[in-house]
């Protein structure tokens, strides 16, 4: 078994996120104590997710200029990791809004964009199961996919800076250095977000080679059945 | 000019469509006043119980469903080998942005009815009444532009209602916030300045989905 420099890299930046987001010093805020911790965890989720499902629709950009099977395979894998994120995202924030803000789950745009987008990717794979032909279903869903990433930007990017937000560095522009990140929380916070993002495409990876073989093992099934 | 002339015989004909087969257009306009009679009903007599944003609301839902029915059938009246007529006549974009435009035309009129009749049945606490329609108009188109998109996904995957609903009702949602945010606005009669902001936004988001649409009708259309 042979791994690629990315995937060992992975490994050894999560290692190190959970090693260090547990032991490591963290600046002591008043509410937030020891939760501030979840920041190498919940932050993490949501650019792991931005970056998989952009790379989603990426692949249905893909499709439709050339119609490839394998094309479809990877938007649809990294739909899934994109929903797995995102579902990781909204249990780990709420837990912390829990602590923080004392409610599992607050009026808060951003948690309203997360949660319709979580919807707006199981209409996605709703779609894709009412479709019947292999190939029409490849097209109509990558069409699906593109259009509604271009709704999710404004509901992501755009709604959460015109209304006031519990999360930090909203209502306002928010600039990352508005976060009073300190130096101890950037020196984990970084590799934390690289390191999840490494893990998050290499389960798509994972993911699409096995659609992939699954693929093969079929088309050899009906060659087999056929004779 | 080539694209504009034939996106104005693509409306006629959409018109002269409607106009024949008269049922689906009394069909849409007799859901929307069923509607706001059985919220009447519902409400009991003491309409006054109702208060501004249950108003608000409730507005803007039976919309959202009038919208959804009636931008349902965009694609589903017409058989396939008419379809495939017309795609020998005319361009795709042609008629993504024809359909687009009469549902906004279609929608507008269910729209100022429903407002009107809405009014009547259950009060009318609308302090900015321009700004409302304004806004009303927004949502109507608005709401074509997206719909459409999605009804000609939905077609393609055999037309199912359910699916209709649960494709367009998560990419409509930022529209709706919005839209309700505004109309609050125009109910409470706020100076007009403070809107602007969110009524650019929904003009940018309009922007982006038939932008979208006007790309990606021709892939879909193909099949």
């Amino acid at each position: 078994m042979k791994l690629s420099w990315w995937k060992l890299l992975c490994i050894a930046l999560l290692f190190y996120t959970v090693i260090m987001g547990f032991l490591g010093p963290v600046p002591r805020l008043a509410i937030l104590n020891e939760s501030i911790r979840n920041l190498y965890f919940h932050v993490p989720m949501w650019f792991g997710m931005v970056l998989i499902l952009g790379s989603s629709v990426f692949h249905s950009i893909g499709y439709l200029r050339t119609p490839l099977m394998s094309n479809d395979d990877k938007a649809v894998t990294a739909a899934h990791t994109g929903i797995l994120f995102g579902g990781l995202g909204l249990v780990t924030g709420m837990a912390w809004a829990r602590v923080t803000w004392g409610d599992w789950w607050v009026n808060d745009p951003k948690l309203n964009g997360a949660a319709i987008g979580m919807l707006i990717y199981c209409a996605y794979l709703v779609l894709r199961n009412s479709l019947e032909d292999e190939g029409q279903r490849a097209r109509i869903s990558a069409i699906y996919n593109i259009f509604a990433f271009a709704t999710l930007v404004p509901l992501l990017f755009i709604l959460p800076r015109l209304t006031d937000s519990l999360h930090p560095g909203n209502g306002g522009n928010p600039g990352f250095n508005q976060y009073d990140l300190d130096s101890d929380l950037r020196l984990v916070f970084y590799p934390a977000v690289i390191g999840w993002a490494l893990l998050g495409l290499w389960l798509t990876q994972l993911n699409a080679r096995l659609r992939r073989l699954e693929r093969i093992a079929e088309e050899k099934n009906e060659v087999v059945a056929s004779r | 000019m080539h694209l504009l002339q034939e996106i104005a015989v693509l409306i006629r004909k959409e018109i002269v469509l409607e106009w024949r087969q008269r049922y689906a257009l009394n069909g849409m306009l007799l859901y929307i006043v069923s509607t706001v009679l059985i919220c009447y009903f519902g409400f009991g007599q003491n309409s006054a119980a109702l208060n501004s944003p249950t108003w608000n609301t409730l507005f803007w839902i039976i919309l959202l469903f009038t919208a959804v029915n009636a931008v349902a059938k965009s694609f589903g009246q017409e058989r396939a080998a008419r379809l495939l007529y017309y795609y020998t006549l005319a361009s795709p974009q042609g008629i993504i942005l024809s359909k687009i435009v009469y549902n906004s035309l279609l929608l507008l009129l269910l729209a100022v009815v429903g407002y009107g009749f809405y009014s009547v049945i259950l009060g009318n606490p609308v302090e900015d009444n321009l700004l409302f329609l304004v806004n009303v108009g927004l949502g109507a188109v608005g709401f074509s532009s997206t719909l459409t998109m999605v009804s000609g996904i939905a077609t393609k995957a055999g037309n199912n209602s359910v699916l209709m609903a649960v494709l367009s009702f998560p990419v409509i949602i930022p529209m709706l916030i919005l839209l309700i945010r505004i109309s609050k606005n125009a109910m409470d009669g706020l100076d007009r300045s403070i809107s602007y902001d969110e009524m650019i936004t929904l003009l940018a988001i309009n922007a982006i989905v038939l932008a979208v649409s006007y790309i990606l009708f021709p892939y879909l259309w193909k099949s």
